[in-house]
């Protein structure tokens, strides 16, 4: 009986697929779909020169290969760039016109839009494949001055704060999975919090990947203006599906004086199946600036889906006394791989960053945390503290540490910790006495390993996340 | 370049009489060093330390045959005093004196001229171009259930005869089983602009021990790479300590395997630097096999402009179950133009073990300073002891006392 249950869960619970038709831009990677994709979203001029030079600069540019996880090549004119569910091309106005199909799908990921909108007290800004279908709590935001749209929308309503800030962070001239994204990006987040502002809710996306073939580029840019606060929540599932699939986000985040960016994450995409077949190849870039003095940035994420992840969310320490911070849990099972970490480049003084990671392996994954902290020169008086901690679940798996640690500065402190290890048999034992199962005991071992990044999520996430870290580790106990 | 080293590679063949065999493995080296070239910041290994820049900026015309048909003089006065030991005599590439008058003489083996093996295994262009310029490969073999009564000391010297050369060595040490060995490697140059390549291979059998201390305290110019491979078997233990201060430039590579159950390989390191020195250690070491342990403790004083670099490395095989690795590298900074640069990687694909690595570096704490001036030291003299510490942690590591005095005396920790 009990077996039956776990294969119940082991089996993705977010896969299915809405059977939506789709407008789709010709398969291919060339100069006429950036133009349909430019065109499609009524975009003005410099929006599509902007997207021409980043093309121009990909034709130049070569895939990075240093990472650990390899996989196969990928066929970039064999994607399709662009595809919208079709009833979205009249945008409804109210939640209550979405098409049926698209909310049952929201009802099955746990978002029903409408209650939520009455009971959650978040702004959910849903993205289906690549054109975000609903936005809600807009008035609430207008109040205060917050903006929180699609990017489309802002390069229509708000071209100026668009165009001083996109590619402030991730310029054109970045690394190719980044460029890629500056050239065929459809959709994705806009906010921005003006001066002295305190965002009165957590801003919140939820991203699915729909139709087959479909490499989704989001594009978010969160622009936190002197003296704000913002919480940002992404979470992410996918349906089951057999090809792999390449999703290439760029998020910005550019934070002024005395303004601070709470960016959380939880990712679970769909991992593959238990050969190692399919799944999501998840190569984000995520970059975040403290522009300002006092100014702060905090990444949390969640790491628990996709065949491979490779990200490292950065901070770019510029303004005197600002703080970066990353908090990151990530689980590999079965056949998963993961390569990620963050950078944190100190630039301006008494800047502080710290960064806590817990890496936990099963089955025949592997891990790699890969992190940079540099302290330039110029950035007096800064301080930097690292923990990566691994915990390994069998002789099958992997988990690597790898630090680049770099002191310019004599006055500047670095202090790095790594530790590899295994749930002690002790442990294990002492739980199960207590009457719980070995699954249980595990899931609990490995919530107490994970506590201090869990504890920096907002509370509608710790719960999702805390079920998220149970789930992932399933069937790996034996 | 490309032309001065063909020239001289073939100016090399001309002169000496390699076998045959030996010719055709020296060519192919040869050829994939041209393919590769002095690696540069592009290859991962030399990601901080861009061995083709500072060869191209500290030394003009570098050329590669090096004429070892005539003697050279040495100069007694730099040998060391006060430990009696047995001696091999390097002056200018060319061995001048193999020496071992402390011990039985059929325990000890030394060969001259080894043919190289063909490996497919390499990957490291300067391994290519010791392999192909080499004139002399060496072989010392400590026989079965002897241990050396004094420790050996290889002499690496240079002479102002030297300019703008790049010698090539290579030596294999094999200590067979129940045997020991302690070695110092001692370089003194009073050459400039030279680049210079050492090759080490140790085979360690089973219950043997080596003690292997790397010298490098006496200021010169010169760049200088030392790649070591080290390969242990059961019960074996590798000491290994190195002293990174004298040359501009130096990357001490440790490439340590662990093949044996119970095997055991210790490396420490000190960097004390100053002027516009940039010294790099390197260190892999693969636990290969159940049981095995590692340790490396590495510290670094820098002053002036100077630049250290760290990349250890612990890699844990499948098979190597309760593997105990343990890394740590520490660095005070005392200038604002110094620079430390850490990479300490764990790659580890079995679950039982204990693996742990840290790093830090920094300023020296004002706090400790105010107090030793409070109990009457002046701000000198508090920031030498608290140094002196600090580095003497690492001295301390050192388990023959002989050679840990000898070390102290270098390092100026004598009290």
């Amino acid at each position: 009986m009990r077996e039956k249950q776990i294969d119940k869960l082991k089996d993705y619970k977010y896969g299915f697929t809405t059977d939506i038709e789709n407008i789709r831009a010709p398969k291919g990677l060339n100069k006429e779909v950036i133009e349909f994709i430019s065109k499609a979203k009524k975009e003005p001029k410099w929006m599509l020169d902007w997207r021409m030079k980043a093309f121009e600069r990909l034709k130049n540019l070569k895939e990075p290969n240093w990472q650990k996880p390899k996989y196969p090549k990928i066929d970039y004119q064999d994607i399709y760039y662009y595809s919208a569910p079709k009833s979205a091309s009249e945008k409804p106005k109210t939640i209550d016109e979405l098409d049926p199909k698209l909310l049952e799908t929201y009802k099955k990921l746990g978002i029903p839009l409408q209650e939520q909108q009455r009971l959650n007290g978040i702004a959910v800004d849903a993205v289906f494949d690549s054109v975000s279908v609903a936005t809600t709590f807009k008035d609430k935001l207008n109040e205060v001055g917050v903006i929180f749209c699609s990017i489309s929308e802002a390069i229509q309503k708000h071209p100026e704060l668009v165009k001083k800030y996109i590619g402030s962070v991730i310029p054109l001239t970045d690394h190719y999975f980044a460029t890629l994204n500056s050239a065929v990006f459809t959709d994705g987040s806009f906010v921005y919090i003006p001066p002295g502002v305190r965002c009165p809710m957590e801003l919140s996306t939820y991203f699915r990947i729909n139709a087959s073939q479909t490499g989704q580029f989001e594009r978010t840019l969160i622009i936190a203006d002197k003296g704000s606060y913002v919480s940002y929540l992404e979470g992410c599932t996918a349906p089951m599906r057999d090809e792999n699939q390449l999703h290439a986000a760029n998020v910005e985040l550019i934070a002024l004086d005395d303004a601070e960016i709470k960016y959380s994450t939880v990712q679970n995409w769909y991992p593959g199946d238990e050969e190692g077949k399919g799944g999501i190849y998840n190569f984000v870039t995520k970059r975040g600036l403290c522009k300002g003095i006092n100014s702060k940035i905090s990444w949390t994420q969640v790491e628990t889906g996709s065949a491979i992840t490779w990200k490292y969310p950065s901070c770019i320490l510029q303004g005197d006394n600002s703080v970066g911070e990353f908090y990151s849990i990530a689980i590999t099972n079965n056949y998963q791989k993961a390569d990620t970490g963050t950078k944190m480049i100190h630039l301006g003084k008494n800047t502080k960053s710290k960064i806590i990671s817990k890496g936990i392996s099963a089955g025949f994954s592997d891990m790699t945390y890969r992190g940079l902290v540099d302290i330039s020169s110029k950035a007096k008086n800064s301080t930097n503290y690292t923990q990566c901690d691994s915990l390994l679940m069998g002789n099958k798996c992997g988990a690597h540490t790898v630090p680049y640690i770099k002191n310019k500065n004599p006055e500047s402190n670095i202090a790095h910790e790594a530790t590899t290890s295994k749930i002690s048999e002790e442990q294990l034992h002492y739980c199960q006495q207590r009457g719980l199962n070995p699954e249980e005991a595990v899931g609990l071992i490995v919530n107490g390993f994970c506590k201090e990044v869990l504890q920096q999520l907002p509370m509608e996430f710790a719960v999702e996340a805390q079920k998220l870290v149970g789930i992932s580790l399933e069937g790996s106990v034996g | 370049m490309e032309e001065q080293l063909k020239i001289d590679f073939e100016k090399l063949l001309e002169k000496s009489n390699f076998s045959k065999k030996n010719v055709e493995i020296k060519r192919e080296n040869f050829e994939n060093f041209i393919e590769k070239g002095f690696p540069n910041r592009k290859e991962e290994n030399w990601k901080f330390s861009d061995i083709n820049q500072i060869i191209s900026k500290n030394i003009k015309n570098l050329s590669f045959y090096n004429d070892l048909s005539k003697p050279n003089k040495i100069d007694k006065s730099i040998f060391i005093d006060g430990l009696e030991h047995n001696k091999l005599v390097f002056v200018n590439g060319r061995i001048e004196k193999i020496e071992f008058d402390y011990e039985e003489k059929n325990k000890i083996e030394m060969l001259d001229d080894l043919v190289l093996e063909k490996s497919n295994k390499i990957n490291n262009s300067l391994l290519f171009l010791n392999n192909a310029f080499v004139s002399k490969y060496f072989k010392l073999i400590v026989k079965k259930n002897y241990s050396l009564k004094k420790p050996l000391i290889i002499y690496n010297i240079t002479n102002k005869d030297l300019i703008s050369k790049n010698i090539n060595l290579k030596l294999d040490i094999l200590l067979e089983e129940n045997s020991s060995l302690k070695l110092i490697e001692f370089s003194n140059d009073k050459s400039i602009t030279n680049f210079i390549n050492m090759n080490y291979n140790f085979d360690i059998q089973n219950n043997s021990v080596l003690k292997n201390y790397k010298i490098d305290n006496n200021s010169n110019n010169n760049v200088k790479y030392s790649f070591s491979n080290i390969n242990q078997d059961s019960n074996s233990v590798a000491e290994i300590f190195l002293l990174s201060s004298g040359s501009e430039f130096i990357k001490n590579e440790i490439n340590c395997s662990l093949n044996g159950k119970y095997a055991s390989a210790f490396v420490n390191g000190v960097f004390i630097l100053d002027k516009t020195k940039h010294h790099e250690i390197k260190t892999n070491i693969n636990h290969l096999v159940e049981n095995t342990k590692s340790y490396q403790l590495i510290k670094g004083v820098l002053e002036a402009t100077s630049k250290a670099v760290y990349q250890g490395k612990i890699f844990v095989d499948s098979k190597a179950q309760k593997t105990d690795g343990y890394q740590l590298s520490k660095a005070i900074l005392l200038n604002e133009d110094t620079e430390f640069n850490a990479k300490p990687e764990l790659e580890i694909y079995a679950d039982d073990v204990k693996c742990s690595h840290g790093s830090a570096s920094g300023s020296l704490n004002e706090d400790s300073i105010f107090y030793l001036m409070t109990r009457g030291l002046n701000y000198q003299e508090a920031k030498k002891l608290l140094i002196n510490g600090f580095l003497l942690d690492v001295v301390e590591k050192i388990t023959d006392p002989e050679i840990k005095n000898l070390i102290k005396t270098f390092m100026s920790l004598k009290q």
